[in-house]
């Protein structure tokens, strides 16, 4: 039997799948949002000490400012891990309370949200790269904690120990309603 | 010196094609396994912005895509003042119809899974990286209100 009609058929085929083909996995920065407003919740207003509260606001012209300082974007990283770490223990940084997390122990979990604030006009680059840093901020400390109680880096725990690592160092942002000191007409 | 001269009756001996079918098979079942039609074709521009600390979502039969980004064409719905479309399955959507083209794809969306996977359900924020953040917190706000809470901002991999 001659194959090579067989092989003709199968180039054929290869080169279809080839184009259409789309190796594009999902990926990005996953978030949750906060459960919608019912009657009950919208009085409740947690009071949240000052020290507790990294102010990060990123104006129309993609500008950020972190508790009223202007930075840059490359600052933004160290300034949330000093703020979550907070490791002189300062009294400007956010405040601790001891934990008890199966597989570490005691642990001082930090207190800080950092409070997220963007202009309508805002870039959704810019967005990204802020909400990318504020994670990439916390993923070098859950590195961190990792390889110091279980001597291994985060991604490759299992899930109980990522589990734990998580509640040592939560992601906790907090996205206030936007401003709107928009340039143009506002959209709503 | 004669035993260095090539025998001139010596052919180049026939390849053997059957082979080679096998390993053009083994390609294409490679590709068929790895590929995904796109379901709906892209009515709008869509650059995703670039990231370092992405993630890859688990299952792709739980993503439901919404796409935010400047019009293909110029007669496509598009939200005030008309430089930006939301694409919902395959139709730009009309700004005064927004709200319950929302609230009718998330429905949809949720009831076309299994009950036990409805929870899962990710929405993937398609963005273009130029998008004004207005219209992305629209469409957060109508994703909250209607209980689909976890969402994706879709980026590509950079190197630091």
């Amino acid at each position: 039997m001659s194959t090579g009609a067989m092989s003709d058929i199968s180039f054929l085929l290869l080169t279809f799948f080839l184009l259409t083909s789309s190796i594009n996995t999902e990926q990005g920065i996953p978030r949750k949002l906060p459960p919608p407003k019912t009657e009950d919740t919208q009085e409740q207003i947690v009071d949240i000490k000052r020290r507790n509260v990294l102010n990060v606001e990123v104006n129309y012209l993609d500008q950020i400012s972190c508790n009223g300082e202007i930075i840059m974007i490359s600052e933004l990283k160290d300034k949330a891990k000093e703020f979550f770490a907070n490791p002189t223990n300062s009294d400007e940084l956010p405040e601790k309370q001891n934990k008890l997390i199966e597989g570490i122990g005691d642990y001082a979990v930090s207190k800080g949200v950092v409070s997220l604030r963007n202009d309508q006009g805002t870039s959704y680059d810019m967005y990204v790269q802020v909400q990318n840093e504020l994670q990439r901020a916390v993923n070098e400390l859950r590195d961190e904690a990792a390889l110091q109680y279980f001597g291994k880096k985060f991604s490759v725990l299992d899930s109980a120990a990522q589990k734990s690592v998580s509640t040592a160092i939560p992601m906790s942002i907090s996205e206030a309603p936007p401003m709107d000191y928009g340039t143009q007409g506002a959209a709503q | 010196m004669s035993r260095f001269k090539s025998n001139e009756k010596k052919e180049t001996p026939e390849l053997n094609m059957g082979s080679m079918s096998d390993i053009i098979f083994m390609f294409l079942f490679f590709f068929m396994v790895i590929t995904t039609m796109r379901e709906s074709s892209l009515k709008v521009h869509f650059t995703p912005p670039k990231a370092t600390e992405i993630q890859k979502l688990e299952k792709k039969s739980l993503v439901a895509n919404i796409y935010i980004g400047a019009p293909i064409n110029k007669n496509e719905n598009t939200l005030p003042p008309g430089e930006v479309s939301v694409q919902l399955n395959d139709q730009t959507i009309k700004a005064e119809e927004l709200v319950t083209e929302v609230q009718n794809f998330i429905g949809t969306e949720k009831e076309s899974r299994d009950a036990e996977d409805r929870d899962k359900l990710t929405f993937s924020l398609k963005v273009d990286k130029d998008v004004q953040m207005r219209y992305v917190n629209t469409i957060k706000n109508e994703l909250r209100k209607n209980n689909a809470l976890k969402i994706n901002y879709t980026a590509s991999k950079r190197e630091n």
